[in-house]
C-alpha cells in the first residue's frame, strides 16, 4: 500500500475547469483576434508597401460581347464581337484567357482570329499578357440561322468567362521604406507631433482639473443636485457629431453666436475665426476635448469623494483646519489614486482621439494630430501605405504607454 | 496674507468679482434669450460691487432691507444707463431697469449668503476661506451650467430658425411662436426629403443588434475570467485592457481595405459585425468586475445541487447581475448609437446610412445650418431620453466603462 500524499500537478477537475474557461472565451478570442490582432499585423505589412487608395481595386480584364450587323432573319450575316480591356491604366495582367459558348444557330463562316480556337460551339481565346490600358477586339463572322431566332436571339445569354492574373500590390513581394521616409520628412512631422503632445497633455490635465472642480461643487446634498449632475454629463453622452457641429456653428466667424456675443460685449472688435487660425484652432480643439470629457473624470472623482469617511473632516474641523487645508491635506491624498489612474487612462484616450478634431477642423490650421494624420495620409492624399506608417508610429507610442499602464493601473484595478 | 483677511477688504473684493460674474451671466442670458443689445459695463460693476460689498459688512442691515435697497438702486441706475448692464444702442430704459433690478435682487440676496455674518475687522482663516469657497461655488455653478447648457440651447434653437433670421441676428434665439408648426420646418424637411426616418431606424436596430451580440460574447467570457481558474488568466484580463487602448483609426484602415475587397463595405451587415467587436472588450471588462463581486458561495451551492457550470451561469449568475447587464447594455447602446468613424468610412450609400453618418452628410455648404442642427437634435434626443430615464444605470455604466472614451 502506498502512503497517502497530497496530489501534485493539475487534477482532472482543474483541467476540466480550464477547458470550460477556454471554451467560454473562444468566441471572444476568435472575433477579437480577427478584428484587432489581424488588422494590427496587416498594418505593419501595409506600412512597407507602396500602395495608394486606387490600388485597392486590383486590375482585372473586362469584356463586352455583342452581335454586330443586326441579323434580322434566318440567313443574315453578322459578327460576334468581343471587346476586351485592362481596367488598370498602368498595371499589366498576365495570362488573360476568354472562354464562351456561342449561341445555338450561329454558324461560323470565315476564319477566326489566330489566338482563338473553336471546338464545336465552345470558343477559347488566349491573349497572353495585357499591358496597362491595352484593348483587344475579336470578331467572328457568323450566319444566323432559324434556330438562333427560335432560342431568343440573345448572344449575351452565356456570359463569357475570363481569367487573368494581376499582380496584387498587397500580396506581392515589393517593399519600400518610402512611407516612413515620407511621414518623418521635414517640419511636417514635428508640427504633427507638437499638436499631438499639446492636445494630449492639456486636454488630459484640463479635463481632470475641471472634473475635479465640478465634483467638488456637487459633493454635497442640496435640492437639484441630481438634475445638475445629469446636466453636467450631457457633453459626454451626446453624440460627438452633434456637439462638434454645434460648436462649429456656435463659433462660426460669420454667423456664429459666440462671435456676435463677444463683439456686442465689447471684448473684441471684429469676429474671430476660432477654428481656422493658428494657434487658436489647436487651443479650441483642446478646449472642446476638456468640455466633452470633464464629465467622465467628474463622475469618477465624485464617486471617490462620496466614499471618503466624513468623520475625518469633523475631526479636522475640531482641530481648527481651514476648508482649504482640509481639501489639501485630507481630500487630495485620498483622491490621488483615482486621479493618477484617470490621468493615465485619459492620457491614452486623448492621444487616440480622432473624431473630435476631424469634425471640428478636419486637421487644418495646425490641429493635425497623429491620429488625424492617419486619415489625412490614407484618404485625403490617397496614400494608404503612408497612413499605415503613421498608424505604426502610433502603435509603437502606445506600446510604451501600455508598459506604464500595466505597471500602475493594473495594480489599482486589482488585476 | 493675514493682512488681507479683513472684513472690509474681503467684502469689497468678493463684491466686485461676484457682481462681475452675475452681470456677465445675466447679460449673456438676456442676450441669448431675447436678442437684446446689452453688455456689462466694467466701471459700474467695480463701483457698485465695491459699494455693495462694503455695505454688507459695514452697515449690518437686515437682509431684506439690503435686498430691497440694492434692487431699487440697480433698477433706478439701470434706467439712467449708469448700472452694471448697459445698452449698446437704442435699448429701452424699461428693459435695462428690469434687467438691472433682477440683477440687483440676485446680487443682494447672494451677497448676504456669501459673506454671512462677516464684520469689517480681522477675520479668522476659517471665516475667510468659507466665504471664498462660497464665492467659488456660486461661480462654479453658473460657469458650469452655462458652458454645458449654451451649446445645447444653441443647437435646439438654431434648428427652429430659418436662414434669414440666423444671418440677421445670430444672437436672437427668441422664437416666433405665431408660426406654430412652421417652426419645425427643418425637421419636416429632414424626415421628408432627407430620409431621416430610415436613418433613425437603421441606427436603432444596428445599436440593438450590437448590444445583443456583445452580451452574447462577453457574458461567457467575463464569467470565465472572473470565476474559473486557468493558466493565462491574468495575462488574458490584462490583454483585454490593452486591446481597448488600440485606437479605432488604426484598425479602421485595414478594416476598410478588407471590407472594400470583400464587398462588405456599404452594407449594414458589415457594420453589424464590426460594431460588437469594438464593444466586446469594454463589456467583458465591466462584467468581469461585477461577477467578481458576486458571492461565489451561491454558485457553489448550485454546483453542489447538481447544476452544470453553464446552468449555474444561466440560473444564478445572470439573474443576480441584471443591474450590471442593464448598465452594460445601455453603455454599449450609447457607444453604438454615437459611433461615427466606422460609419463614416464604411458607408457611402445614402439608403444605408446610420444617423450619425446622415448628420455628417448634412455638413455641406449647400445645406442650411438649421438643417444640420435639426439633424444633431434628432441624433441627440433619443440617447438623452434614454440617459435621463435610466440615469442610475447609465451613470454606473459610465463609471465601470471608464477606460473607454
Amino acid at each position: 500500500m502506498t502512503s497517502a500524499t497530497p496530489p501534485t500537478g493539475r487534477g482532472p477537475l482543474a483541467r476540466r475547469e480550464a477547458r470550460l474557461a477556454w471554451g467560454l472565451l473562444l468566441p471572444t478570442i476568435l472575433s477579437v483576434s480577427l478584428v484587432v490582432i489581424l488588422p494590427l499585423l496587416s498594418i505593419f505589412w501595409i506600412s512597407f508597401k507602396p500602395i495608394g487608395l486606387a490600388d485597392l481595386r486590383p486590375p482585372a480584364p473586362v469584356v463586352r460581347e455583342s452581335l454586330r450587323g443586326r441579323p434580322e432573319a434566318a440567313g443574315d450575316e453578322g459578327e460576334v464581337q468581343y471587346r476586351l480591356r485592362n481596367s488598370s491604366q498602368d498595371k499589366p495582367i498576365l495570362g488573360v484567357t476568354l472562354s464562351d459558348t456561342l449561341p445555338e444557330g450561329l454558324t461560323v463562316t470565315g476564319d477566326i482570329d489566330p489566338r482563338c480556337t473553336l471546338d464545336d460551339r465552345a470558343l477559347f481565346c488566349d491573349f497572353g499578357d495585357l499591358e496597362g490600358g491595352q484593348r483587344e477586339t475579336i470578331e467572328i463572322p457568323v450566319i444566323a440561322e432559324a434556330a438562333y431566332f427560335d432560342s431568343g436571339a440573345d448572344v449575351e445569354r452565356t456570359v463569357p468567362e475570363i481569367t487573368g492574373r494581376a499582380d496584387n500590390i498587397l500580396t506581392n513581394s515589393e517593399f519600400t521604406l518610402d512611407n516612413f521616409a515620407r511621414i518623418f520628412r521635414g517640419d511636417e512631422f514635428f508640427t504633427v507631433l507638437w499638436a499631438t503632445i499639446f492636445y494630449t497633455v492639456f486636454g488630459t490635465v484640463g479635463a481632470l482639473l475641471v472634473g475635479l472642480f465640478a465634483a467638488m461643487l456637487l459633493n454635497k446634498e442640496f435640492k437639484g443636485q441630481g438634475i445638475l449632475r445629469g446636466l453636467y454629463l450631457f457633453p459626454y453622452v451626446a453624440p460627438v457629431i452633434a456637439v462638434a457641429f454645434t460648436w462649429v456653428t456656435l463659433f462660426d466667424p460669420f454667423s456664429g453666436s459666440a462671435n456676435a456675443l463677444l463683439v456686442q460685449m465689447g471684448v473684441v472688435n471684429s469676429p474671430i475665426n476660432f477654428f481656422g487660425q493658428r494657434p487658436l484652432a489647436l487651443i479650441m480643439v483642446t478646449v472642446f476635448e476638456i468640455w466633452r470629457y470633464f464629465p467622465l473624470s467628474f463622475l469618477f472623482i465624485l464617486a471617490r469623494m462620496q466614499s471618503i469617511d466624513h468623520d475625518m473632516y469633523e475631526a479636522a474641523d475640531m482641530d481648527g483646519a481651514s476648508p482649504f487645508q482640509q481639501f489639501w491635506y485630507l481630500s487630495m491624498p485620498q483622491l490621488l489614486g483615482i486621479l493618477s489612474v484617470l490621468f493615465l487612462l485619459r492620457f491614452i484616450w486623448t492621444f487616440n482621439k480622432f473624431d473630435d478634431i476631424f469634425l471640428l477642423t478636419g486637421g487644418n490650421a495646425g490641429t493635425r494630430t497623429l491620429t488625424v494624420n492617419v486619415y489625412e495620409q490614407a484618404f485625403a492624399v490617397s496614400n494608404i501605405g503612408a497612413g499605415a506608417a503613421v498608424a505604426v508610429v502610433i502603435f509603437c507610442v502606445l506600446l510604451v504607454f501600455s508598459i506604464f499602464f500595466l505597471k500602475y493601473v493594473s495594480r489599482e484595478e486589482g488585476l | 496674507m493675514s493682512a488681507l483677511r479683513h472684513g472690509w477688504l474681503t467684502g469689497l473684493v468678493i463684491g466686485v468679482l461676484w457682481l462681475f460674474v452675475l452681470a456677465v451671466a445675466v447679460a449673456v442670458a438676456v442676450a441669448f434669450g431675447a436678442g437684446a443689445a446689452i453688455r456689462p459695463a466694467i466701471p459700474f460693476i467695480v463701483v457698485l460691487g465695491a459699494v455693495t460689498g462694503l455695505a454688507c459688512v459695514a452697515l449690518r442691515l437686515a437682509p431684506p432691507v439690503l435686498w430691497a435697497g440694492v434692487t431699487v438702486v440697480f433698477a433706478a441706475l439701470g434706467a439712467a444707463e449708469l448700472a452694471p448692464i448697459v445698452g449698446t444702442d437704442a435699448t429701452t430704459p424699461v428693459l435695462l431697469a428690469v434687467t438691472n433690478g433682477v440683477l440687483g435682487l440676485a446680487f443682494g440676496w447672494s451677497m448676504t449668503r456669501i459673506l454671512g455674518t462677516m464684520s469689517t475687522g480681522a477675520l479668522t482663516r476659517h471665516v475667510f476661506e468659507a466665504a471664498v469657497i462660497r464665492f467659488l461655488t456660486g461661480t462654479g455653478y453658473i460657469v458650469f451650467t452655462a458652458i454645458v447648457a449654451i451649446p445645447f440651447y444653441v443647437m435646439v434653437m438654431t434648428s427652429l430658425k430659418n436662414q434669414q433670421q440666423l444671418v440677421q441676428n445670430p444672437l436672437d434665439f427668441s422664437l416666433d411662436l405665431s408660426k406654430g408648426w412652421g417652426l419645425f420646418s427643418s425637421y419636416v424637411e429632414l424626415f421628408g426629403q432627407f430620409n431621416f426616418g430610415s436613418y433613425l431606424w437603421t441606427s436603432f436596430y444596428v445599436s440593438c443588434l450590437t448590444v445583443a451580440i456583445t452580451l452574447l460574447f462577453s457574458v461567457p467570457g467575463a464569467y470565465a475570467v472572473a470565476r474559473l481558474r486557468f493558466a493565462g488568466r491574468t495575462a488574458f484580463s490584462r490583454s483585454i485592457l490593452l486591446i481597448y487602448m488600440v485606437p479605432m483609426i488604426v484598425l479602421a484602415l485595414p478594416i476598410y481595405i478588407v471590407f472594400s475587397m470583400t464587398g462588405l463595405r456599404n452594407t449594414i451587415f458589415g457594420i453589424v459585425i464590426i460594431y460588437p467587436v469594438t464593444t466586446i472588450p469594454v463589456a467583458l471588462y465591466m462584467l468581469q468586475g461585477y461577477f467578481r463581486g458576486l458571492p461565489a458561495e451561491v454558485e457553489e451551492a448550485g454546483l453542489m445541487d447538481g447544476l452544470t457550470r453553464l446552468k449555474v451561469i444561466w440560473k444564478i449568475t445572470l439573474p443576480l447581475s441584471l443591474p450590471a447587464l442593464a448598465s452594460v447594455s445601455l453603455y454599449v447602446f450609447m457607444i453604438a448609437w454615437n459611433e461615427f468613424l466606422l460609419a463614416f468610412m464604411l458607408l457611402d450609400d445614402p439608403s444605408k446610412f446610420t444617423l450619425t453618418r446622415g448628420v455628417a452628410m448634412l455638413n455641406s455648404s449647400e445645406i442650411p445650418r438649421q438643417h444640420l442642427m435639426a439633424g444633431a437634435v434628432i441624433a441627440t434626443v433619443p440617447i438623452m431620453v434614454l440617459f435621463l430615464g435610466l440615469e442610475k444605470f447609465m451613470t454606473k455604466g459610465l463609471t465601470a466603462g471608464s477606460v473607454k472614451g
